[in-house]
């Protein structure tokens, strides 16, 4: 009985995984999605005393072909949401729709065969590759979960030729990790990834742990593979330089919430929420003459616990423009009230009471 | 000279008067630092050369393995031996060649007069002892204060770096505070006897960015105060272009350029520079294409031979193949000189006048 149960949901999903997605569509929709970790007291009888908010009611939505940059602090809860988009993490609330159908409660085999379609790329390609396999093996290990992929006979040429799209010689396939450097490992990540070929691939700050010159690299390699195979990509990053580079669009994060999402020009030219532009002025601009016309906000304190969130807007205890309204209403995520009808690239979605353009960057004047 | 110079400046060194007028507070020269392993010797520094003045910042920048942290090591004389090893040049502290030093001398300097401020706050502070205690032991050891007036100069240096509630904070654990607040206390400790010069190993590269931009603006204003020499070393070009005067890359165990901080991001003079500012995305302009430097930086253990960029430059001739180039002094088109500019490469005329 519950076999046939879990066969028909499998026959289900896999049905819809055969659905083609026109480019710019959405292909990926989350709705109010929200992960909390309990915080329990007592040995014996837990007993549950709070949560930790790690993502509270995210929304937005990943087309066909587009990359989606997801930036924030440490903490703001965005490598969660990247667990529990893969479905690592179990959401508590929300959904996450995949061509329209919900996966965030999927399991089993269902599970399985909607990974084949999801993938991800780590941050840290020194601990996410296993030492004691061969580059052949790790490459391989999704073929040997996804059997129908690549028959048993093609598995070697495949793998092979996937070393290849990733730009390393195919000959190293007998070699272990550790004989290649950060940049390769993370190529060596890349082509696992890419093996069952997805159509989405969640990259979880990729590039942070490589050095500056082997950075552009990897960055080239994943725009390459984009093009080449039609993939949508979610980039999860702290550099917001980076971000700008590969996004088409940009989600800001904050203490479990996304406070502004736009497309790249929007956020970063027109950003409207006071944190978006504290993020931005405080990058390090690699131009001492550019640095001198920028002004700087320097935000004060440091995020607070999301076990214990600051009433109304939750950015209110370390804004700039806090007022009496931010503690007691919590500002939705829509394009704010003065922007509205126009046709400003201001006009994006800002969780913000007192939204205003301003140019951090000074991308629209200093074009020197 | 030994004796004499010694004797001075040991006696300027509590009082920091004399020598700030225009002798270098701290001067490298051709260090070399070698690990010896079981693979074989790696060469991790090969004859570098700079100095610093007090109240000055020196960046030196450079990736993974280019040498920039070993050479601020054997400085501070904290190189870890075996299998590190300094084995030529002279570190030139306040008129005095500190590897001449003994080791206990050495260890009076540390602290003192010269400070470091590590990249991993959580790991560098001890975790079974509070942040008191480990600012108070700066006192104690050094200046042999009793226990309540060194908890007493704790409670100071932490209101001095900005920590908030400090007299109660000072008897917690280091887990109990945020990267950004334990960063703080390190910069705190390093302050802690007012050394002369500060030598921040990448302060702010485990900081979220607008953390990041709090501990700079911290450093930065305590340099002021109290005019000390800042060695700051990082791989962030963004960082040294907010806070360092003058700015030296290195590859390979080599500084291959110098530059005051603005030339260098105006006209680099050396291919790896150049290539190291063009790979990086900015954040008012969108690009298409990075430039990449391509391949691998060099295993110490076999440098390329002549200069050590040259499988990975696009100017590479035959010469670059067989010739270490010198660090030339970079002059301008018509030949004038340009203050503090050098580049470590044969064609640096072409790659700075196109």
């Amino acid at each position: 009985m519950a076999e046939a149960q879990e066969a028909a949901e499998v026959a289900a999903i896999e049905a819809v995984m055969e659905q083609k997605v026109e480019r710019g569509e959405p292909i990926l929709q989350v709705r109010n999605l929200e992960k909390h970790f309990p915080l329990t007291q007592g040995i014996l009888i837990k007993k549950q005393i709070g949560a930790v908010k790690a993502v509270d009611g995210v929304s937005f939505d990943l087309h066909q072909g587009e990359t989606l940059g997801i930036v924030g602090e440490s903490g703001c809860g965005k490598s969660t949401l990247a667990k529990v988009l893969m479905n690592l993490e179990t959401a508590t609330a929300g959904e996450v729709l995949y061509k329209g159908e919900d996966i965030s409660k999927v399991s089993g085999r269902a599970l399985k065969a909607i990974r084949r379609n999801i993938q991800m790329v780590f941050q840290d390609p020194y601990t996410s590759l296993n030492p004691r396999m061969t580059v052949g093996d790790i490459i391989g290990e999704p073929f040997e979960i996804h059997p129908e992929v690549a028959p048993k006979g093609d598995r070697r040429r495949e793998v092979q030729d996937l070393l290849d799209v990733v730009g390393l010689n195919p000959e190293y396939i007998n070699r272990y990790p550790h004989q290649f450097s950060g940049g390769q490992r993370q190529r060596i990540g890349i082509a696992r990834g890419l093996a069952l070929k997805p159509e989405i691939i969640i990259c979880d700050e990729p590039v942070s742990a490589l050095d500056v010159s082997v950075q552009a690299q990897v960055i080239n390699l994943l725009e390459k593979l984009q093009d080449e195979f039609n993939l949508s990509y979610m980039f999860i990053a702290h550099d917001l330089s980076i971000v700008r580079h590969i996004s088409d669009r940009v989600g800001v994060m904050y203490l479990g919430k996304m406070v502004e999402i736009g497309s790249d020009e929007e956020i970063y030219e027109h950003p409207t929420h006071p944190y978006t532009q504290a993020l931005l002025s405080a990058v390090p601009v690699p131009d001492p003459e550019g640095r001198e016309g920028r002004e700087r906000i320097i935000l004060g304190g440091d995020i607070p616990s999301p076990a214990n969130p600051p009433s109304g807007c939750r950015f209110r205890t370390r804004c700039f423009k806090a007022q009496e309204k931010c503690a007691v209403e919590e500002p939705l995520l829509a394009i704010p009230q003065v922007f509205r009808g126009q046709d400003t690239p201001a006009a994006h979605e800002s969780a913000c009471h007192f939204a205003e353009d301003v140019d951090i960057v000074g991308a629209t004047n200093g074009e020197a | 000279m030994g004796i004499h110079a010694t004797e001075v400046t040991a006696d300027a060194g509590r009082g920091r008067t004399a020598d700030s007028e225009d002798a270098p507070l701290l001067q490298v020269k051709n260090l070399q630092v070698e690990f010896r392993t079981r693979d074989g010797v790696a060469k991790a520094v090969n004859g570098v050369n700079y100095s610093v003045r007090a109240g000055e910042t020196l960046a030196i920048l450079g990736e993974s393995g280019s040498g920039k942290s070993v050479s601020s090591q054997a400085v501070m004389g904290i190189l870890d031996s075996p299998p590190g090893f300094v084995t030529g040049g002279e570190i030139v502290f306040k008129g005095e060649d500190l590897l001449k030093l003994s080791s206990e001398k050495r260890r009076k300097i540390r602290g003192t007069q010269m400070a470091m401020i590590f990249q991993d706050a959580l790991s560098s502070l001890n975790p079974v002892h509070t942040v008191g205690t480990q600012l108070g032991e700066m006192f104690r050891v050094h200046r042999g204060t009793s226990k309540s007036e060194a908890k007493k100069k704790a409670v100071e240096l932490m209101e001095r770096v900005g920590i908030p509630a400090a007299k109660e904070r000072v008897n917690q654990y280091p887990h109990q505070f945020s990267g950004g607040m334990r960063q703080r206390i390190m910069i705190a400790m390093a302050l802690a006897l007012e050394p002369d010069l500060i030598i921040a190993d990448e302060p702010t590269t485990a900081l979220d960015v607008t953390v990041q931009a709090q501990v700079m603006e911290l450093l930065a204003d305590l340099q002021a105060e109290y005019n000390m020499g800042l060695i700051l070393i990082t791989h962030d070009l963004g960082v040294v272009a907010d806070v360092a005067d003058k700015i030296a890359v290195m590859y390979a165990g080599r500084i291959v350029e110098t530059a005051p901080v603005h030339e260098l991001y105006k006209r680099p003079a050396h291919p790896y520079t150049r290539g190291l500012l063009d790979s990086i995305p900015r954040l008012d302009q969108k690009g298409q294409e990075l430039y990449a430097i391509k391949g691998l930086p060099p295993n110490l253990l076999r440098i390329p031979s002549g200069c050590a960029f040259n499988p990975r430059c696009p100017m590479a001739q035959e010469i670059c193949r067989t010739e270490i180039p010198p660090l030339h002094a970079v002059t301008e088109a018509d030949g004038a000189p340009i203050q503090g500019r050098g580049s470590a490469c044969h064609f640096w005329k072409e790659t700075i006048h196109g």
